[in-house]
């Protein structure tokens, strides 16, 4: 049995009947790291010295495993999330040396819980993209097939979770950029509902966009990780009072008539045949399990992207007008191309005599498409599609024209631009063994019927079962 | 193609944004943004009459806290300059905006 196998169910499992140390996991962990990512590149910074001190303590502290549920676990965050004197990036040069001297709300409380914290992972710069080719750290590889996209932004979580290098890789996700590593990659990743996880701490991208989530082997351990992020913050006026559910507990309820709406407009011809194929098996053995499956149309689809261009990078003109190297951080020189282009379109969507045009079209635009959501959810509980149009790509193939890459993203704005939970979960492989994942949507703060979907699926079929070879 | 977006439009962009360019990165950028608005100009189908604006996805509005100080979330002013590439007196030093 190889330790780093183990889904974070089990490993809790096995350090609960003392199977194993704390301090043997993360040296485990660690040493795997150590052997293989030179070879994938998903981290940007290994805290080796401190992670193995911390584990030593925390195999001293089992009998508080109660107050602690992820005592020794080993984590790692997507380097947009602030830590505390441990570099933070944004994979950008111009944070190259920043210390921050705080923790983000959602990593405090993961620590609060005993998790121990590996490193920080490679992400498309700021966030800016949806391959991994943007990072200013180098490209991290798919480890399924090294001369392939891993997906982004949270590229080095995607791959690190792929490639058993921690139990839990933290995210964001403003137009996909947890559900598509998920999908490249062969796990579990979930966009929560906006406001569902404290944003304090993390490097804003799109503010009102962002949502703050991770990427696991499984469902479980997915649902196990929201338990202890989510929940309302002080320090985020943007989060949510709802009550946070014990997502863990919910996962064993049967699926027996839950409705799962198929939008036409998302199974077109330019979807790539496997991807659909795919699906749609996906869909019948969730028919078999007891789900309806109804077709239904969302017209404004087309839309959707557009309208998420001009809003995000409005946002993104906005956020990174901070970096200045005043305060922290290089100056604005350092910013590489794809931060320049989007917060140049942002710029011009906001300016004198054409924001009417562009912004305040826009925010007209996403209140039309929440709308038909909502109209959808009256006819069903949660709508299912694609992730990507197609199974992960080759390097360069769609990063030499900036829109073509923009366009991969077609499947997954929408649930940034309603705020809807979306949760992507594997559904096989593509020929040559390529990963291809699907996404459940569902209504705001309804994350427990979706993990309860994903979870009945993910019983039948075990994906995760299958690993690269690295 | 749209007609606008001219290399003086793209400096004027360039110049509300604080980022500098050669002309070689200018026309790089005109070409690229021209063609990205060639296909966001979309939205301008959409029938938004007395459709409201979405600031908040889940239309939260008007949060508010109480005035008072938690001492555990404020940074003590050393904490905050720590970062900074030149500091004077306590204070973060900038460039001059006046002559």
């Amino acid at each position: 049995m190889e330790l780093t196998n183990l889904t974070l169910k089990e490993t809790l499992e096995g350090l609960r009947e003392k199977k194993f140390s704390c301090f043997e996991l993360t040296k485990t962990y660690l040493e795997r790291i150590k052997k293989f990512d030179s070879k994938i590149n998903s981290f940007i910074t290994l805290r080796e010295e401190e992670a193995l001190a911390e584990a030593k303590k925390s195999g001293l502290e089992l009998e508080k495993a109660e107050e602690k549920p992820l005592l020794g676990i080993p984590i790692a965050l997507k380097d947009n999330w602030v830590t505390e004197n441990i570099r933070t990036t944004a994979g950008s040069k111009v944070l190259d040396n920043y210390l921050p001297q705080y923790n983000a709300t959602a990593f405090a409380r993961l620590k609060k819980a005993g998790a121990i914290l590996l490193g920080k992972l490679n992400l498309d710069a700021w966030g800016h993209g949806s391959s991994g080719e943007h990072s200013d750290y180098g490209n991290t590889l798919n480890p399924w097939d090294f001369s392939r996209v891993p997906g982004g932004s949270s590229s080095g979580p995607g791959a690190a979770v792929a490639a058993d290098f921690c139990l839990v890789g933290t995210g964001t996700d403003t137009g996909g950029s947890i559900r598509q590593p998920a999908a490249n990659c062969n796990v579990v990743g979930l966009k929560p509902t906006y406001g569902r996880v404290s944003r304090h701490g993390i490097i804003a991208m799109g503010s009102s966009f962002d949502a703050i989530g991770h990427l696991t082997k499984t469902v479980w351990d997915n649902a196990k990780v929201l338990e202890i992020t989510a929940g309302f913050d002080p320090l985020d006026a943007t989060s949510s009072k709802e009550k946070v559910p014990q997502y863990t507990e919910l996962l064993d309820a049967k699926v027996q008539g839950i409705k799962i709406g198929i939008p036409k407009e998302y199974f077109t011809n330019d979807v790539e045949e496997n991807v659909k194929k795919l699906c749609w098996q996906a869909l019948k053995i969730m028919e078999k399990l007891g789900c309806q499956l109804k077709e239904i149309s969302l017209p404004r689809t087309k839309y959707a992207y557009p309208i998420y261009a001009v809003l995000q990078t409005s946002e993104v003109s906005s956020n990174l007008a901070r970096y200045d190297g005043i305060r922290y951080g290089f100056a604005r020189e350092k910013f590489a191309d794809e931060a320049k282009r989007r917060i140049m379109i942002g710029t011009h969507s906001l300016s004198a005599g054409y924001a009417e045009k562009y912004y305040h079209q826009a925010l007209k635009g996403r209140t039309l498409l929440i709308q038909d959501f909502q109209k959808a959810y009256q006819e069903v509980d949660a709508v299912a599609c694609p992730v990507w149009p197609f199974p992960p790509f080759k390097f360069e193939e769609r990063s030499i024209d900036p829109l073509q890459m923009y366009l991969s993203d077609v499947f997954t704005v929408t649930a940034n631009l309603t705020g809807n939970p979306a949760l992507a979960v594997p559904v096989g492989f593509a020929p040559e063994q390529l990963p291809v994942g699907m996404q459940l949507i569902g209504p705001n703060f309804q994350e427990s019927l979706l993990f309860r979907l994903g979870f009945a699926y993910e019983q039948e079929t075990q994906w995760y079962k299958i690993k690269p070879k690295l | 193609m749209i007609k606008e977006l001219t290399p003086g439009q793209v400096k004027h962009i360039a110049q509300l944004a604080k980022l500098n360019f050669s002309e070689k990165e200018l026309k790089k950028f005109q070409e690229q943004l021209a063609k990205i608005f060639d296909y966001i100009d979309l939205i301008g189908e959409i029938e938004i009459e007395k459709v409201p604006e979405t600031f908040h996805p889940t239309g939260s509005k008007n949060v508010f806290r109480e005035d008072i100080v938690d001492d555990s979330t404020v940074l003590a002013q050393e904490k905050v300059l720590e970062n900074a590439p030149e500091t004077y007196k306590g204070y973060f030093k900038t460039k001059a905006i006046f002559q």
